[in-house]
């Protein structure tokens, strides 16, 4: 319109109005920093922080290396296979947790648990479940189910379980209520309403989660034979402890591979699920 | 597909009450097997909240609902479940699930009605050939069984609103309630919608009571109109009785129609 130049001409002629000074957090943000130095400072006494002694010790890490530097490749085939019984550890372990963390997470979820007491027991087992470490769990079952990859699979499945449960109970809380509301209101039951209003909502989010902690598990595998769960972990510990640094190192180099392996197939499958 | 008989819609002195105010204030209206009803009236009149009591999604503070001479307000479990499968809900957000098939988005109507076998089956989505061919009428009927096997929310917003009206003729209730139903979609989409919607309802003598915040969508395709104001009911009769008078009496003051020209010259006057 005709008249909208010279208002925008008049808007910028105007001298510049005046308003209160920008609110400073530069006191703040320094008391900020003052705090976080004392708590960091404390905590390096705490935990005997003396990086000097790196610089030190040098020479007694240079005889460590060379071992490592020069792996023996006399037990490989062993190694190999307990690699392979660690990766069905992971497995198992995540089938478990998968079966684990359904119930769990759809009871635990706001928006679908029938009742309230119902929604906080299930968040319980849930915290209970994250709470125990997965070696924790290891050392219970090794003395339940005794030495061996089953006690290390159990370990592994109630521990990621309680981790999967509270992904998925997080994303269905998330999921679009309409689309459950369009469902429900042609009269289905509860379980209908689950298969087809929130399901589909929360199915490739939760294959991706199951994916990631799949690669998680792979790690948490390769450790948990040090307390009994069988796998490699066992062979790891093994070699430390005896200061064997040529076969020590082998079996790291066959963790960090099939660690890398598990990763790139399964982060190409999480690609390809979304 | 069988001939559904809608039951008579009574509201005794419905009112509700939301933390103090009266969204709806003794509410008292009659509707007949096999009428269209609008709800008119301004926004925040109360439209919504007396649809959601007449699909139990919520309950009256005091006053009763019924179908037929069932109080639907003291349904719970499985006759609240029942009382669903016989009404037929329309949303403005077409509500479909997004990333089921326009198939299994129109099969989700039938999920009020298995029994047995067929119960436990659609829990892994499975439906047998009977169910399954009342899912394809549906389609057929509004015209959209070429996007049979699409993604729902691959469709236009039209295209949705007719798979939901698909779906409400598989699941065959007795009474469609629809909130808004063409409030998202262009005129175009909006008039195929319900012009879809007034066909399916005359076809098989449904009551259809829909909320519709244009007063011309009520004047073309409503047989009886009830006006809102404030939580009131303050018109109740056809189309033709809707005059500047009750429109004023709705709306309070209309606003004079758009005369764009008139507003040129008087914003040129004025610089």
């Amino acid at each position: 319109m005709t008249a909208t130049p010279g208002v925008l001409a008049e808007t910028l002629a105007r001298p510049v109005p005046v308003v209160p000074p920008m609110p400073s957090n530069a006191r703040r943000n320094l008391l900020t920093l003052l705090t976080l130095a004392v708590v960091f400072a404390l905590a390096a006494r705490v935990i005997e922080l003396r990086p000097l002694e790196l610089a030190r010790d040098a020479g007694n890490i240079a005889v460590f290396l060379k071992g490592y530097l020069q792996p023996s490749f006399a037990h490989i085939g062993e190694y190999a296979w307990q690699c392979v019984v660690t990766a069905c550890i992971a497995l198992w372990g995540t089938l478990l947790a998968v079966t684990v963390s359904i119930p769990l997470g759809l009871l635990g979820a706001r928006n679908l648990a029938p009742h309230p007491l119902i929604y906080m027991g299930a968040r319980r087992v849930m915290d209970l479940l994250r709470a125990v470490n997965e070696f924790v769990f290891a050392l219970m079952f090794v003395t339940a189910v005794g030495l061996g990859p089953f006690a290390g699979m159990l370990a592994l499945g109630l521990h990621t379980g309680g981790v999967l449960g509270k992904l998925l109970s997080e994303t269905v809380e998330a999921i679009d209520p309409g689309q459950v509301e369009g469902v429900a209101a042609a009269g289905a039951s509860r379980l209908h309403v689950i298969s087809f209003g929130v399901i589909p909502q929360v199915l490739p989010n939760f294959l991706s989660y199951i994916l990631l902690r799949f690669e998680s598990d792979i790690r948490s595998a390769s450790v948990i034979g040090m307390v009994g769960g069988g796998g490699i972990g066992f062979y790891l510990w093994d070699t430390i402890r005896a200061f064997n640094d040529r076969e020590a190192a082998t079996v790291i180099l066959l963790i960090v591979l099939m660690v890398m392996a598990v990763d790139v197939v399964s982060s190409r499958i999480r690609r390809a699920a979304i | 597909m069988r001939v559904p008989i809608s039951p008579v819609v009574s509201l005794d002195e419905v009112s509700k009450v939301f933390g103090g105010k009266r969204a709806l204030d003794a509410v008292c209206a009659t509707i007949h097997p096999g009428q269209f009803v609008a709800i008119v009236g301004p926004s925040g009149a109360g439209k919504t909240t007396l649809l959601r009591c007449l699909a139990a999604a919520t309950t009256a503070t005091s006053g009763a609902v019924r179908f037929g001479s069932i109080d639907v307000g003291t349904l719970t479990g499985a006759a609240l479940r029942q009382h669903r499968a016989q009404v037929g809900m329309i949303y403005q957000q077409f509500n479909l699930v997004r990333r089921l098939s326009v198939m299994e988005n129109v099969l989700v109507g039938r999920l009020g009605h298995l029994h047995g076998w067929r119960w436990w089956a659609a829990l892994a989505r499975r439906f047998d050939a009977a169910e399954r061919a009342t899912a394809l009428r549906g389609l057929e009927h509004v015209g959209l069984l070429e996007k049979v096997w699409r993604r729902a929310d691959t469709l236009s917003g039209g295209e949705q609103q007719r798979v939901a009206i698909a779906k409400i003729l598989a699941q065959s209730p007795q009474v469609i309630l629809a909130d808004e139903p063409v409030a998202s979609l262009d005129v175009v989409n909006g008039r195929l919608v319900m012009d879809t919607l007034r066909r399916v309802a005359s076809a098989s003598g449904l009551t259809v009571v829909a909320t519709l915040h244009h007063v011309e969508y009520a004047r073309g395709y409503a047989d009886r109109v009830l006006g809102l104001r404030d939580g009131r009911l303050v018109f109740n009769g056809p189309p033709t009785e809707l005059g500047d008078d009750a429109l004023a009496a709705v709306f309070g003051e209309y606003p004079p129609p758009l005369d764009l020209e008139a507003d040129l010259a008087a914003a040129e006057s004025a610089a």
